[in-house]
């Protein structure tokens, strides 16, 4: 007679438990992806737009000095590559995140958070599925862009993996947050317009930070304590096969705090009960 | 036979059979904890209260139906089972775990299967099933042997391939109670399993859950707001506006009602017209 059958469970759990786990929320997430078609689509065209067509116009308007990582000049287009990639990563982040916390995956959220594991385990398993999608959005950015004469080291493809999964994760954590913590926030639109573009736009992302400096200490100010500089450097500089130091500081310290502050903060009743007696959900 | 003799009829027909569950249920109350244990549990959304002081139990073993309107309360209470509420007020416990205290132990025991359909639509039955077993831990192979097993017991081993979201209704619930069953659990919570289902559907669902019930011994707590799916034999659970109106053997709440049916019980209970009443 088996434990349960005497309505006795055994505590705690293997760490081949907490595996499978892990990877079952990984591989849902990637099948759920390929079968995504229109979202991997609308997450390569955003970032190829500014790649093609707005970087192609400013390459002329911005010049860029040789900095680290760079050991040549570059062309505009190379310079904003890594802004581009961390900023596939913010969208993703905040639309899976958002979908976390309100209604549209609320079924899956549920099936998810009813399993025996540590909840905070279970979201970070979560985080860390969405983020192995953002990796495969960055990667298939990053092929297209090689046809566009973008082109790192090829050791640098593979350096930039995990600057890219904490990064990653960082902008996932921090989406969670915000959506846990903003009552009325629950359209997209509202985050593009308070979160993602005053985080992309305030960064190193489109222009070097000395060039900031320039036009406005204040904003240079800003920019370098905006965690999504430290993504953006981060990401810069690994693809190059070197560390930031300072930057990948930043980003864990921010990756730690998000996600404690989202794993805290995450209350599935807010996405439940919005729905009220009149969706039976009470 | 006058229509007073019918009524009298039914009613000793609904003692007698609760006479039986009620000694089935207190030789397994002698060895072990309540499955469930709900003990004056209270929950409100802002000011909205949506629980107020319920207490009742799940015998290991047996068939429990939570009557209540849509709004009575019943999700509210099946979100606070299964951990996804924090519990303000009151315990939960499942064979003597503690929801809040002893979550992992707890959710080990439990399957759920939840009002909303809660399976990815473009994965196929067994991806759904493997994702399952994996958020409790239970490697490929075993998932594979198991989900195949659950699949052949609800009658669907031949739609272990096909994409969820050619199946039909009936067969969707199906495969939630196939998957909620996939860890072996001793206790099953269904909310509203039934509905939006064909009659031929319904009982079949019915039918499944309450072999469960018998077969393998598994505690059965199973929401609903349609008076046909509840057999004298079953303990009744009759939830109004958040308040317990009655709980215990059907047996019982008819006599405490003084009515010949759980129709007319729920009616006099509750105050409410059948004509109100939603199917």
């Amino acid at each position: 007679m088996s434990a349960t059958t005497l309505g006795q469970a055994r505590r705690g759990f293997s760490l081949a438990e907490y595996t499978t786990c892990l990877t079952g929320i990984v591989w849902r997430e990637a099948l759920r992806f390929l079968h995504q078609r229109e979202r991997f689509v609308a997450a390569l065209v955003r970032p190829l737009v500014w790649l093609f067509i707005f970087a192609a116009g400013f390459r002329q308007v911005l010049g860029v000095s040789i900095i680290p990582p760079y050991e040549t000049y570059v062309l505009y287009e190379v310079f904003i590559a890594p802004g581009l990639m961390a900023m596939i990563q913010m969208f993703n982040g905040m639309q899976s995140s958002l979908s976390m916390v309100y209604d549209r995956e609320m079924g899956n959220m549920r099936t998810l958070l009813v399993s025996p594991l540590p909840r905070w385990y279970l979201l970070f398993c979560k985080l860390l599925a969405g983020t192995a999608v953002s990796l495969l959005q960055v990667y298939a950015f990053l092929l297209i862009a090689w046809f566009w004469d973008i082109t790192p080291p090829t050791i640098g493809y593979l350096t930039v993996l995990p600057a890219l999964i904490l990064s990653g994760l960082m902008l996932g954590s921090l989406g969670m947050l915000i959506s846990s913590g903003i009552k009325q926030l629950e359209n997209f639109a509202g985050v593009m317009n308070f979160v993602i573009f005053p985080m992309f736009f305030a960064s190193s992302a489109l222009y070097p930070l000395w060039r900031v400096q320039e036009g406005s200490p204040m904003l240079y100010y800003v920019c370098q304590f905006n965690p999504f500089t430290h993504a953006v450097e981060l990401i810069r500089f690994a693809l190059y096969g070197q560390v930031n130091w300072t930057s990948l500081i930043v980003v864990s310290g921010c990756t730690t705090a998000f996600m404690i502050g989202a794993i805290y903060a995450y209350d599935p009743s807010r996405g439940l009960a919005r729905r009220g007696p009149a969706g039976g959900e009470t | 036979m006058g229509r007073d003799d019918i009524a009298m009829t039914a009613t000793d027909t609904y003692k007698e059979a609760g006479i039986r569950s009620q000694a089935a249920a207190s030789e397994q109350d002698a060895t072990m904890p309540p499955a469930l244990s709900i003990r004056n549990v209270s929950h409100s959304y802002g000011t909205r209260r949506a629980l107020i002081d319920v207490t009742f139990d799940v015998a290991p073993g047996s068939f429990t139906a939570l009557l209540g309107l849509n709004g009575a309360g019943k999700s509210t209470l099946f979100s606070l089972i299964t951990r996804l509420f924090g519990i303000r007020a009151g315990s939960i416990g499942i064979f003597g775990h503690d929801i809040g205290r002893a979550p992992g132990e707890a959710l080990r025991l439990m399957g759920v299967v939840f009002q909303p359909r809660t399976l990815d639509l473009d994965l196929s039955v067994m991806q759904n099933l493997l994702y399952h077993a994996a958020l409790h831990g239970i490697g490929r192979r075993d998932a594979r042997s198991r989900s195949n097993e659950v699949l052949g017991r609800m009658g669907l081993a031949d739609r272990a391939g096909s994409k969820v979201r050619d199946l039909s209704g009936g067969q969707m619930r199906r495969i939630e109670i196939a998957r909620a069953l996939l860890h072996r659990p001793r206790l099953l919570l269904l909310d509203e399993a039934t509905v939006g289902l064909d009659v031929k559907a319904r009982a079949d669902i019915l039918s499944h859950v309450r072999q469960l019930v018998t077969d393998q011994g598994i505690g059965v707590l199973w929401a609903t707001h349609l008076f046909d799916e509840i057999i004298p034999s079953d303990n009744l659970v009759i939830l109004h506006q958040g308040r317990v109106l009655a709980r215990g053997q059907v047996a019982r709440v008819l006599d405490e009602a003084a009515t010949p049916d759980v129709n007319a019980a729920f009616m006099r209970l509750t105050g409410v017209q059948s004509g109100s009443l939603a199917s």
